[in-house]
């Protein structure tokens, strides 16, 4: 058998050893068997100095072939080894992905925040400033620079904790108001506020009434003021919380520090005005307060009312909640139930 | 005030659905609370008449009755009331018919005997128990003799007439009166008001005057009026005029309280009865109470007056009535009255206040004289209700009225312009148009130009500045027809103050930090008012508090979160972590306001996240809550916040509290609550915190600069101290920092040892110490020598050894 032979039986051989081989450790074997200095075709090449001269590049170029194809076999047969113990192994490491992910811990913002961020948000979008004030404050902002002299009627309309004859808790975030027009530069340009707050009034807890609620009042004092303007302002904050479709509608009623006084009703948002129990089946929904200021709480506070005049409105973030998400019992905003609290998780 | 709108249709033409009309109501001038009939929901009540009674023979108190109910065949009816008696026509439930509540009537057996439906109380078919007739508060109602058996029973009853209950605001009394309400609705429908006026016919003989002689201070009583009527007799008045008080929610009693109570509902005007006969001396005087005054009211009271504060009507033996709020027993109208004195006055609405809100007096009268009357129809009242009685009592008038004090009523004369009109609602209204709303209000005006000069009736005493007229413009023109606009000036945006933005950052921290918000009560006990406290203050307390759990203005938040920890283990939640801000309120002894501070505090307890199928919980510990209050004053750019064991609080655990203290300042802390007092609670062990955010918002912060980051490799040595167990953290950090050398970058404390290992009372302290240069690679043996040398320090010091 002549070399050339011998090579080609060779890797005929090899070749299906090659193919065979399933794990990584063989095929090194093989390779270090194979093509190593001890290896059949060093040992063939070796053979080549019996052949005459003339033969020898023939089959030196035939036996470095051979030893390429086998290196090529070897190689491709470790990448498919490999290729396949990977592929085995990420079987091995599948997970049930329908396991529940690792919860992320964050806490919930409070209901009535929520709902007076939003109001905030909408009016520092329309230039107001937001003002805070005391809770605990005197008679005279708290009612009588609201047009409310001691033993008016509507007094009745509002139960006061007092702390002295006068001083209160306030019953309604309005003092800071009378306050922020005291000092109010008009030189400097109108006085637009929203004072958001807790206040309290004198009353029994129950599923509707609550000792302390919140109010968020808006006033707005410059020289061209209408009612008009206050229609389409207390739009907007119908739509912003309950809704892009809503409407508004306005009806009489009394404040002592406005004239004419009115009472905002909102179209239904759960029925759209059809009619339901959230609306008592007249498709509104009464939501707020408001009027023109009064032109005595104007004066009192060293405004002339001949040239200026503006609106105010209030509302009870409170209230909106339990509208928007049919809370039903006021009592659940201040006992801070983490199952109540954390309900109202959802952003945007 | 309970409106019927038949009575109303007595003075204005209205043929308008009467749910149309509440709603116009409610769109024009006051809030409708309810518009229903008595009848709404009632089915097949009929006139009966009962033919003949007989004992049921198996019982001792029913009746099986033969009732006429003008069908062919009269039915049988099984009846147990008290009151019934043959011979008379009651209301009858027919089988299958509906009364109060919904109850169904269906033929029934009662003790073996048939009833084919029942006779009816007037309660059973919906009438308010505060309205029923006494006579007839304990069993059935007898109908007129003229009733038509078969005839659904509503008509005669005044059931079928719709009532239109409003909820009159303070400055609307001028609609507390049928006739008041009329007038608003002849101006919304732009119709005639018709008003009947009482003739007075004065048949008896005497002369009032010679009868009681009235005087008054007229600044307490501005009107004082009485007439006199003769032989009155007092009896049950007639169904027309109890239909019309049980409608609008009053009692009948009898012809002269019922006349009275009608004059109030149709005039607004109350009025009071004397009997005469018991008029001491024969003289009435309107005065302030004596000192040390007694008058015993009708309510059987005795009533100790306030001297010079409350109006008494007095005669010869002292107080004889409370004006305006109640009369008196000794001087009350009884069964033996024959002579009556009727009283119509206009009271100083400011006193009537007062004095009811001290008496707890509040009446229809009272609210209608702190309100206000109609000064003009005081003497017209006066006539029609003792024409009435005398009417209905078969009595006679003495001739002429007293008059112990009349004020005139004045017109009041506003004048306004057009444009301000105009410029305050956003309209284009026309002279024209303003012009007839004023007139259909009644009101007169006259037009210069574009200026009105409108002159307002005493009947609305409401009105009296421009912006009033402004009001009724815009309520009658209809505030649906105001175009919806913005304010138009130059608009610069709004911000929140530095403080402002602080105080929600706060919120929004904690929040990622994983508590929740809470907001818990201002008001609490002056006991938990004064727990946790981080200063010295006085209490600010209500001076008439509701109950005894809302006495105090609370002077720290912690309290209030343990009420809600507290709240939510009761109920099973075991995790709680929460955090409020808000405010406390600080008063020094000789202020009266407290000052109010912006606060933050947080409670937590149980596990911090509960263990999932993924991890085992994070329990809470003190370090969990420490860790949540340093990311919070980090992030606020408080970084040299120092925290140094506090052991004074009395609520916290003297040994698991640190005091954070920023500079010479106490800021707040942050520790474990006591046992003592989580068990009051009955709570586990719970965490809290609580920061003056006040002084977190003024104090001075660290300015965000950029520090280049070295290029050079740094260089860590490990070290483990053994130490005594009193020996703290933050001396050793600090001494590290102190003698450290200039290349030393930060120390980190990671691992604490206490155990078998270590010798009793010591404890081991493991640091990682980070050398870094800005501008060179470091040689081992330069850190080596800083290393050594700060080890030596720190066993000179604390008698720290290597381990
Ligand atoms: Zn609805």
């Amino acid at each position: 058998m002549n070399l050339q032979n011998k090579l080609t039986d060779l890797k005929r051989q090899a070749l299906s050893e090659i193919e065979q081989t399933e794990t990584p450790d063989k095929i090194n074997e093989i390779r270090v068997h194979l093509l190593g200095k001890k290896g059949p075709i060093t040992e063939i090449l070796r053979g080549m100095r019996e052949l005459p001269k003339e033969q020898r590049p023939e089959v030196g170029s035939f036996a470095n072939k051979v030893r390429d194809e086998l290196t090529n076999a070897i190689d491709e047969q470790k990448e498919k080894i490999e290729t396949l113990l990977t592929a085995k192994r990420l079987e091995n490491e599948a997970i049930d992905v329908t396991l529940p992910g690792v919860p992320v811990k964050t806490g919930t913002p409070h209901i009535i925040m929520q709902v007076i961020d939003q109001i905030e948000k909408l009016f520092l979008g329309m230039g107001y400033q937001v003002v805070d004030g005391p809770e605990v404050e005197e008679d005279h902002y708290n009612f009588e620079m609201m047009n409310l002299p001691k033993d008016h009627p509507a007094r009745d309309m509002q139960d006061t904790f007092y702390i002295t004859d006068q001083i209160l808790m306030r019953t309604q975030t309005s003092p800071v108001q009378a306050r922020t027009m005291e000092k109010h530069d008009f030189s400097q340009g109108p006085l637009r506020m929203i004072s958001p707050g807790k206040v309290y009034r004198r009353d029994t807890d129950d599923a509707t009434h609550s000792h302390q609620f919140h109010q968020v009042e808006g006033l707005v004092i410059d020289k061209h003021i209408t009612m008009a303007d206050l229609k389409g302002t207390l739009a907007k904050i119908a739509q912003t919380i309950f809704g892009e479709e809503r409407e508004i509608r306005l009806r009489p009623s009394y404040f002592p520090f406005t004239e004419p006084s009115v009472e905002v009703d909102v179209s239904c948002f759960k029925c759209g005005g059809k009619g339901c129990q959230v609306c008592k089946q007249t498709g509104w929904i009464e939501v707020l307060g408001a009027g023109m200021v009064h032109p005595n709480v104007l004066k009192m506070a060293g405004i002339d009312p001949e040239v200026y005049g503006g609106f105010a409105f209030g509302l009870g973030p409170d209230r909106f909640a339990m509208l928007k998400y049919g809370v039903d019992d006021i009592r659940e905003f201040y006992l801070n139930d983490v199952r109540f609290l954390e309900q109202f998780s959802q952003k945007g | 005030m309970k409106v019927s709108t038949k009575w109303l249709q007595d003075y204005v033409d209205l043929k308008i659905d009467p749910a149309q009309l509440a709603e116009k109501i409610e769109r024009t001038a006051v809030e409708v609370d309810e518009e229903y009939r008595l009848a709404d929901g009632l089915k097949k009540i009929v006139v009966g008449y009962v033919q003949s009674k007989k004992p049921h023979p198996d019982s001792d108190h029913l009746n099986i009755c033969q009732v006429d109910v003008g069908q062919e065949k009269s039915l049988q009816i099984i009846c147990g009331a008290p009151n019934l008696e043959a011979d008379r026509k009651v209301i009858v439930a027919l089988p299958g018919s509906r009364i109060a509540d919904n109850v169904k009537i269906k033929r029934s057996k009662m003790r073996g005997e048939v009833s084919e439906g029942m006779i009816c109380s007037l309660q059973e078919i919906g009438f308010a128990e505060s309205v029923v007739p006494k006579e007839f508060a304990n069993g059935i109602y007898f109908l007129p003799n003229n009733a038509q058996p078969g005839d659904s029973v509503y008509s005669y009853l005044g059931m079928d007439e719709a009532i239109i209950d409003l909820d009159v605001t303070p400055n609307r009394a001028d609609m507390l009166s049928m006739r008041g309400t009329a007038t608003e609705l002849a101006a919304i429908y732009d119709k005639p008001v018709h008003f009947s006026h009482p003739q007075v016919t004065e048949t008896a003989a005497e002369k009032t005057s010679d009868l009681l002689q009235v005087t008054a201070d007229s600044t307490l009583a501005p009107t004082y009026l009485i007439r006199i009527i003769k032989n009155v007799t007092l009896k049950a008045s007639p169904l027309w005029l109890q239909k019309r008080l049980w409608n609008a929610g009053v009692r009948p009693i009898n012809n002269v309280v019922d006349v009275t109570n009608y004059i109030l509902l149709d005039y607004g005007q109350p009025l009071h009865s004397f009997d005469y006969d018991q008029i001491a001396g024969k003289h009435l005087n309107v005065r302030l109470a004596h000192d040390g005054e007694t008058l015993q009211t009708l309510d059987e009271q005795e009533r100790q007056l306030r001297p010079g504060k409350d109006i008494v009507i007095a005669d010869q033996q002292g107080a004889a009535a409370l004006a305006g709020t109640m009369g008196g027993l000794r001087t009350a109208v009884s069964d033996q009255t024959t002579t009556i004195a009727l009283e119509a006055a206009v009271f100083d609405a400011t006193r009537i206040r007062q004095t009811a809100r001290r008496h707890k007096l509040h009446s229809e009268a009272s609210t209608r004289f702190e309100r206000g009357i109609n000064q003009k129809t005081v003497a017209e009242a006066l006539d029609a209700a003792a024409m009435l009685i005398a009417e209905l009592g078969d009595g006679q008038l003495t001739k002429g009225i007293l008059k112990a004090a009349l004020a005139e009523p004045q017109d009041v004369t506003v004048k306004i312009s057009l444009d301000k009109i105009n410029q305050v609602l956003g309209t284009n209204l026309s002279v024209a148009s303003v012009k007839d709303i004023f007139q259909r209000l009644g009101f007169q005006v006259t037009v210069a130009a574009t200026d009105f000069t409108v002159v307002i009736p005493p009947s609305r005493w409401d009105i009296s500045i421009p912006a009033d007229l402004i009001e009724e413009v815009a309520r009658i023109y209809g505030y649906d027809n105001l175009p919806a606009t913005l304010p138009t000036s130059v608009l610069t945006p709004g911000h929140y103050t530095y403080q402002q933005r602080v105080i929600r950052q706060t919120r929004q921290l904690l929040e990622s930090a994983g508590l929740d918000q809470a907001i818990s009560y201002g008001l609490t006990n002056n006991k938990k008012a004064q727990r946790f406290m981080m200063e010295p203050s006085a209490v600010t307390e209500l001076s008439f508090p509701m109950s005894s759990d809302r006495t105090t203005a609370r002077m720290n938040l912690i309290s209030g979160l343990l009420d809600d920890v507290a709240y939510n283990v009761a109920r099973k939640v075991e995790n709680v972590a929460l955090y409020e801000e808000g405010r406390v309120f600080y008063r020094q002894a000789d202020q009266v306001r407290p000052r109010e501070v912006e606060h933050v505090a947080g409670a937590l307890t149980g596990e911090f996240t509960p263990s999932t199928w993924h991890e085992p919980s994070n329990g809470i510990d003190f370090f969990t809550t420490k860790g949540i209050v340093e990311f919070l004053l980090k992030s606020l750019g408080i970084s040299q916040a120092c925290f140094v064991r506090g052991d004074s609080h009395e609520e916290m655990h003297p040994g698991r509290t640190a005091d954070i203290y920023l500079g010479e300042q106490f800021i707040g802390f942050v520790g474990e609550v006591h046992p003592a007092v989580c068990q009051e609670y009955r709570i586990k062990r719970t965490y809290v915190f609580e920061l003056d955010l006040q002084q977190i918002i003024e104090a001075p912060k660290q300015a965000e600069l950029y520090h280049p980051i070295s290029k050079y490799p740094a260089i860590t040595r490990d070290v483990a101290l053994a130490v005594d167990q009193t020996i703290e953290n933050a001396a050793i950090i600090n001494c590290f920092y102190d003698h450290g050398g200039k290349y030393l970058r930060s120390v980190q404390l990671f691992d604490v040892y206490q155990g078998k290992k270590m010798a009793a009372n010591k404890k081991s302290l493991a640091y990682k110490l980070t050398y870094q240069a800005q501008d060179a690679t470091l040689a081992d043996e330069q850190v080596n020598q800083d290393f050594e040398r700060v080890l030596g320090r720190l066993e000179a010091e604390f008698g720290a050894v290597v381990r």
